[in-house]
């Protein structure tokens, strides 16, 4: 007080706020402070529309702007929201002594004005957070083919606003609106309205599922683990009011103990059913016993990467000596359903048949059953599968050799090499004979990989070697 | 909603909420499309508590709770009388909807007893999530609980709907799992497991959408003779080698219709709480499971103190500690220091020399944490030496009930 009354100019200045959290008020008020260089001990602030004989409310942008560190902002835009009248002294405080020496003054956790802050704060975003919560809506039924849903509810601090964005992104297609004392917010699909406090509404009757949460509420609750101090902490009394579900709380308790001492004393009964011996052996049959069951799995399965309207199966015939495995279906496999009928197909079909080898003695299949693309206008692009991609669709891949048992695996490129093996295959390196998890294979390119090279010679010399790959191939499987 | 619907419900929630875990958390931020419902926060919320002190976060129900197996500590098995009920997947989705419109949910936690095979009632539960996700456009959180005993394919397919999946562990002994749950087998729910870690880390590292809040699992403590240090032993080697996220504990408790071979007296809550906190100091506090393990006796936790506590009272010579110098490590072992109480020391010592006062404003338990600190202006005299501490600062006896 010594210091008000030695001040030179020692005046006090009143403030005047709207009610509530009046950021921008605030805000402004705060710049024209600072400007004219008052201490927090000269100011008084208050909330209330502003008298007659009041200075006019301060506008925006009137004083310069002036930079305070984040972590200060995010805090006075949560203290603001905060029911204490004190709030705006405090935060004056706060401001002052950052802009004048105190630059760092928010990073010190052990200052009384910063440590009350924070609490404040703290206060505010649990608030928040149980408005987000402890909202609970009452359907009104349909308007206009939307369905409406009103609530009311009561926060103890100002935070209406800065819930809004939660409820609008949470429940963008239906129509809402939130009463609370404070003011009130309204939904209809395209555009929020922050309205001024409501009283109380009277809520809509008769929705079902109302009744069908607070049996749910109460079913899910374990009489045998009470512990009404737990649930007090975390739903403190004053949000019960607008809880359907807290007025089952006094009855729940007060049967809990009965209840458990009834489960205890009872003996354990003997099963009144016979016991389901057949079922229970039935269950474990439950793997697909044929190729036919495996692959009509695999169509209802939903693709396992982006795009592939359809899974592509294996094609040829059981038993068959060789088996061959690409990559994924392409553009025109996707299409037609079939394996290996795009342009990597048709050349791969014309090397099979310099190699003396022909489709139709073969099993076709690719390591991922789903064409993996994205849209570019009409076209669909092709995408290389990824490795945690790949492995998804081994375990198909296992169980369909494993009904086909073929006598040699052909792992045609990387993907199928990674998918047989199990582990990342460098092509290049691991041409020829390799064992795949105990299977007897064979690594070679895959055929889109001789459409991709630029230079004809190089790729009569790949495709010279890929036929006699496919030849060297068929020799083991035939030996 | 009408009767039958309702009657479902209720006996479908009852035979669901002795699993612990309803938490909603660990996925990314996400919204709905225009016209679409659901958005996911990655905390989580709950959305109403219940007198046991745990939260409501999700709707917890069953897909059906007729079983055709018979784990001896499950309500739900075959042999037990209870009342039987099953739900279509159209009315989980109807539920579920309806609920979260209201707001009293976040999201669906579905789980099943084993209805003609482990394949059919995993591919069941799934058409619950993809009608969810795909026809009604849902970003709300879904927790599946997968079937370990379903082929790996189905499970996996989980992941693409679900942003949790688990799979519970049920007992940290093996030899237990074998005599309690006939037709569980333990090394092939570790498989499901170790499949489902290496497919979620390979999304995670690749950035595409597969159970982005991860796995989890829970154990069941005091139905069988299992130390608590090796339960925590099997929990460090979940989160170490699997990557979990959770592992939670449900203290055994009694059921109606409870089996023969099992204890009919409820294991006490207390050790299902000293268990957590134990688990969070495996995680948080940089503690192993033999340190922990050390606290107590014969592998057992000690039940009247907390396990940080109990170290601490057993390595007296480490304390007491200087706030104003110790580094992080050695104030995380404080007994009454948190992981967010050492941050803000370590962030106030920088403005100068920190005395009781300020522990006070951060920290919210200086008085049990004083007779282990050093601070400017106090210095606890010996007092780590007296043979009374250990009374001085466990709560007095009293009946306990606790914790969710």
């Amino acid at each position: 007080m010594d210091a008000l009354f030695a001040s030179p100019a020692g005046a006090l200045r009143e403030v005047i706020l709207s009610p509530g959290a009046d950021a921008a008020g605030f805000r402004a008020a705060v710049r024209a402070l600072v400007a004219e260089g008052l201490p927090p001990e000269r100011v008084i602030w208050s909330t209330g529309a502003p008298g007659l004989f009041d200075a006019p409310p301060m506008a925006p942008h009137a004083a310069p702007a002036f930079s305070l560190p984040r972590a200060v902002t995010e805090l006075i835009g949560l203290v603001l929201c905060h029911g204490d009248p004190e709030r705006h002294g405090l935060l004056y405080r706060l401001i002052w002594r950052t802009v004048k020496d105190e630059r760092a003054l928010i990073d010190n956790p052990a200052d009384p004005l910063v440590h009350r802050l924070m609490r404040m704060a703290k206060a505010v975003r649990r608030d928040i957070h149980k408005m987000h919560a402890f909202v609970r809506f009452r359907s009104a039924g349909m308007v206009q083919g939307r369905e409406r849903f009103l609530a009311w509810f009561e926060p103890e601090h100002f935070i209406v606003e800065a819930v809004a964005g939660f409820f609008v992104k949470r429940f963008p297609a239906m129509d809402w609106s939130i009463l609370t004392p404070h003011g009130s917010l309204s939904w209809d699909g395209t555009s929020l309205v922050i309205g001024p406090p409501a009283l109380r509404p009277a809520l809509p009757e008769g929705d079902g599922f109302e009744e069908g949460w607070l049996s749910y509420y109460e079913s899910t609750f374990n009489p045998a683990r009470t512990n009404t101090a737990m649930m007090t902490k975390e739903m403190p009394k004053k949000y019960w009011a607008n809880l359907p579900e807290a007025k089952l709380i006094p009855g729940l308790v007060q049967s809990a103990a009965s209840r458990v001492d009834a489960m205890i004393a009872r003996e354990a009964s003997a099963p009144r059913k016979r016991d389901p011996r057949k079922a229970v052996e039935a269950m474990s049959e439950q793997a697909p016993g044929t190729l036919e069951e495996l692959n009509r799995l695999m169509r209802d399965t939903p693709p396992f990467v982006t795009g592939g309207t359809r899974a592509v199966l294996g094609e040829g015939p059981a038993g068959a000596p060789l088996a061959l495995v690409g990559e994924q279906p392409g553009d025109q496999e996707d299409v037609e359903g079939r394996p290996f009928v795009g342009p990597a197909g048709r050349l791969l079909m014309k090397a099979l048949g310099e190699a003396g080898l022909s489709r139709e003695q073969l099993y076709l299949t690719n390591a991922v059953k789903h064409f993996k693309y994205v849209q570019r206008g009409k076209r669909r692009l092709h995408q290389s599968p990824t490795s945690g991609e790949v492995k998804h669709y081994r375990w198909w891949l296992k169980q369909e050799l494993d009904f086909v048992q073929p006598r040699l695996v052909v792992a045609l490129g990387a993907s199928a090499a990674l998918a047989l093996a199990g582990h990342p295959v460098s092509v290049t390196r691991a041409r020829g004979p390799m064992k795949f998890e105990g299977r007897p294979g064979y690594v070679t390119t895959h055929p889109s990989y001789l459409l991709r090279l630029p230079d004809p010679a190089a790729q009569n010399a790949a495709y010279a070697q890929f036929v006699a790959d496919l030849k060297a191939a068929a020799e083991r499987a035939a030996g | 909603m009408d009767d039958t619907l309702a009657t479902k419900l209720r006996i479908l929630a009852d035979a669901a909420k002795y699993d612990a875990s309803c938490a909603s958390s660990g996925s990314a931020g996400r919204a709905a499309k225009k016209t679409g419902i659901g958005s996911t926060t990655g905390a989580g919320i709950c959305h109403s508590y219940t007198p046991d002190g745990r939260c409501v976060s999700l709707l917890k129900i069953l897909l059906t709770n007729y079983c055709l197996f018979d784990c001896a500590y499950c309500i739900n098995r075959r042999s037990s009388n209870v009342e039987r009920a099953r739900f279509s997947v159209d009315e989980v989705v109807r539920l579920t909807l309806g609920f979260y419109k209201r707001n009293y949910i976040e999201g669906l936690f579905l789980s099943s007893g084993i209805i003609r095979s482990p394949d059919y009632t995993m591919e069941q539960m799934m058409r619950v999530a993809r009608s969810l996700r795909e026809e009604h456009g849902f970003a709300g959180y879904i927790h599946l609980k997968a079937i370990p005993e379903a082929s790996p394919w189905l499970v996996e397919q989980a992941g693409l709907w679900a942003d949790r999946l688990s799979l519970n562990i049920e007992l940290a002994s093996e030899t237990s799992l074998k005599s309690l749950a006939p037709e569980k087998d333990a090394p092939r729910i570790r498989a499901t497991m170790g499949q489902m870690t290496e497919r979620i880390a390979e999304a995670r590292e690749e950035k595409r959408r597969f159970a982005p809040a991860g796995q989890s699992t829970q154990m069941i403590v005091g139905a069988d003779a299992t130390t608590d240090a090796t339960v925590l032993e099997t929990s460090a080697t979940l989160y170490r080698g699997y990557g979990l996220r959770r592992v939670y504990y449900s203290a055994f408790s009694p059921i109606p219709e409870a089996s023969r071979v099992l204890p009919v007296k409820p294991a006490p809550l207390r050790r299902e709480n000293r268990l957590y906190q134990a688990d969070w100091l495996l995680r948080y506090y940089g503690f192993s499971v033999e340190e922990i393990a050390a606290g107590g006796t014969e592998g057992m936790l000690d039940l009247d103190i907390d396990p940080k506590l109990a170290w601490a009272l057993k390595h007296r010579e480490r304390f007491p500690v200087d706030v104003n110098s110790a580094d992080r490590e050695m104030l995380l072992r404080v007994p009454g220091l948190g992981a967010r109480a050492v941050d803000r020391i370590l962030k106030a010592r920088r403005f100068g020399r920190l005395r009781l006062d300020d522990i006070g404003r951060l920290s919210t338990s200086v008085k049990r944490a004083r007779a282990f600190l050093i601070t400017a202006d106090h210095h606890p005299l010996r007092l780590t030496d007296r043979a009374d501490l250990r009374e001085r600062l466990a709560p007095a006896p009293r009946q306990m009930e606790l914790f969710g």
